[in-house]
């Protein structure tokens, strides 16, 4: 599982001269990492306000949090799509300024390309990786067996359910045997089942490989279940404003008294945010009836 | 099966009652001013017979094939350009949107000027006509290729000869399809302008030959045949464009 070796940090100073000290360099470390945006009329806002933790090297970590809190800001810039304004944003301790083949990203829109097959979607991530044809079609077709695709090699995208989708995407991603993936709310769009299935899946491919996981979603369970930590954030602006362990075996069953403490746990402090944030914009609709004199 | 009959006698009865609706509206002319169905049809025998339907066929197809292939070659390249390049797209812009409103047919006098009679101005014509709707289909298409096929791109870290030919052209193949179509339909409607005016030869130049000899049933031959050919043409590119969109998923929803 991971376990040791893991630092918990809190998004405080204290903590990232401690791994520096006593532990290895961690996979991933956001220190102080912001993202600002300058708006068209010219304010500038904050998509995220000083973020700071610590990744180690196989571990799994959940991002949550309700939109606009900047989960996606935060993937994006350890994938490299996005650059900090501010702070530091390092993988394997080098700072991240474009994307890497050795982090891939995941999308809940699956980022499949329509016209091309399964296998040839799998296919184009060891095309650019420079393998050539013959091994890559070996290892293309390895990647679809271990997400129980094989026999799906020839069938197009839209001749695929999104649970499938899903998989071919994570197939291309494993066939070019990334150190990190990067998931962006990558079973928000499948259903209840599938959803359950996958993150089975999920977990159990990671059992094969030592595979650093960064995981974002707006589902709890989802996050208790597959992630051996789970931060919270929090929007306006985007912040981390709690990071959990989740002290429990895999697999975690659902019903477990544990994971109904970490649920309620994770569900107070998520209801505080968004009383707040409703709060702000409730204080919103308020200015705006009064200003407008009328009622909804 | 008849759905499968309602499928084919719609449009059979409806061509009928056009015919029959023409007959009779024809019967209160004489037949040199507005021939009948069956003077047009025999019409169309004789110039079978007269052996130069097939010339005046072949030569049309050739001023198009020719003027279209040129206009894609340069248009399709310029529209992947123009779609990558934002700046390069503002600049141009406002010189497209000048002369694109310009018809075809008013470079007519220029084109006869500086090519003479013969198969260049018919071909400089159309080469106009089908040129802004490939450009305008193409830069649509490249504009609307989904972020996230650039994401992944970059990703696994493609090179960009690869992310051209492996992703961009057939990510935007289908709307550069539809700019074809749009481009063929135009393309044949000014050949015809084109050859009357300024050529010797062709669908154009029988229709306005047929004219000075006051034939009119050659005259409304010929505008069928104009007709069938157009839609033969259309036909086959609709054809083309089906298969390239159920190979890419369009008609089975998204991706």
């Amino acid at each position: 599982m991971g376990n040791d070796g893991r630092s918990c940090i809190m998004p405080s100073s204290q903590g990232h001269r401690d791994t520096m000290n006593n532990r290895p360099v961690p996979k991933i470390s956001l220190i102080d990492a912001e993202k600002t945006y300058r708006s068209s009329s010219g304010e500038t806002q904050t998509a995220l306000e000083k973020a700071r933790i610590d990744i180690n090297e196989g571990e799994f970590v959940c991002l949550v949090g309700p939109s606009g809190c900047g989960k996606s800001t935060v993937i994006n810039l350890m994938a490299g799509f996005e650059q900090p304004t501010g702070g530091s944003v390092t993988i394997d301790g080098k700072p991240v300024v474009a994307p890497d083949p050795d982090h891939i990203m995941l999308f809940q829109d699956y980022g499949l390309f329509p016209w091309k097959t399964a296998l040839d979607n799998v296919l184009f991530g060891l095309k650019c990786r420079g393998v050539r044809e013959g091994e890559a079609k070996k290892k293309a077709l390895a990647a679809l067996d271990s997400v129980g695709l094989a026999t799906y090699a020839n069938r197009h995208p839209h001749e695929l359910s999104g649970g499938m989708k899903q998989r071919v995407s994570l197939a291309r991603a494993l066939a070019v045997e990334p150190s990190v993936l990067f998931m962006d709310e990558p079973f928000g769009a499948l259903d209840a089942f599938t959803k359950l299935h996958l993150q089975d899946e999920l977990l159990e491919l990671r059992k094969k490989r030592l595979l650093t996981v960064v995981f974002v979603t707006h589902d709890l369970d989802e996050a208790i279940y597959l992630g051996d930590r789970v931060v919270l954030m929090a929007p306006n602006p985007g912040r981390f404003v709690n990071i959990m362990e989740i002290e429990m075996a895999t697999p975690r069953s659902r019903t477990d008294e544990r994971f109904d403490r970490y649920r309620k746990e994770l569900l107070t402090a998520f209801d505080l945010v968004h009383r707040q944030s409703s709060m702000i914009s409730k204080t919103l609709v308020t200015e705006r009836i009064q200003q407008d004199g009328s009622g909804i | 099966m008849p759905d499968k009959v309602l499928k084919v006698a719609i449009p059979v009865s409806a061509v009928a009652a056009f015919l029959l609706l023409w007959h009779a509206a024809a019967s209160f002319y004489p037949l040199e001013q507005f021939p009948r169905p069956l003077q047009v049809a025999l019409a169309i025998v004789e110039l079978v017979k007269a052996g130069r339907l097939a010339g005046d066929i072949g030569i049309s197809l050739f001023r198009l094939v020719v003027a279209y292939s040129a206009a894609v070659c340069c248009a399709v390249p310029m529209g992947i350009l123009l779609g990558r390049c934002p700046a390069c797209l503002r600049g141009i812009d406002p010189l497209v949107q000048l002369l694109r409103p310009i018809s075809p047919i008013a470079w007519f006098p220029l084109a006869v000027l500086w090519f003479g009679i013969g198969n260049a101005p018919a071909i400089f014509i159309i080469f106009i006509a089908s040129f802004f709707p490939v450009l305008m289909g193409t830069v649509g298409a490249i504009k609307t290729i989904p972020e996230s096929y650039y994401k992944v791109s970059r990703n696994f870290g493609a090179k960009p000869s690869l992310v051209m030919v492996s992703i961009i052209i057939p990510a935007a193949f289908p709307g550069i399809m539809t700019g074809l179509r749009i481009a063929l339909g135009t393309a044949w409607i000014h050949l015809v302008a084109g050859e009357m005016l300024g050529a010797d030869s062709g669908l154009g130049f029988l229709i306005i030959d047929a004219r000075n000899f006051l034939r009119t049933d050659l005259i409304m031959a010929g505008m069928i045949l104009v007709g069938m050919l157009g839609l033969i043409l259309n036909s086959l590119i609709s054809l083309a464009e089906n298969l390239i969109n159920r190979q890419w998923g369009m008609t089975g929803g998204a991706a």
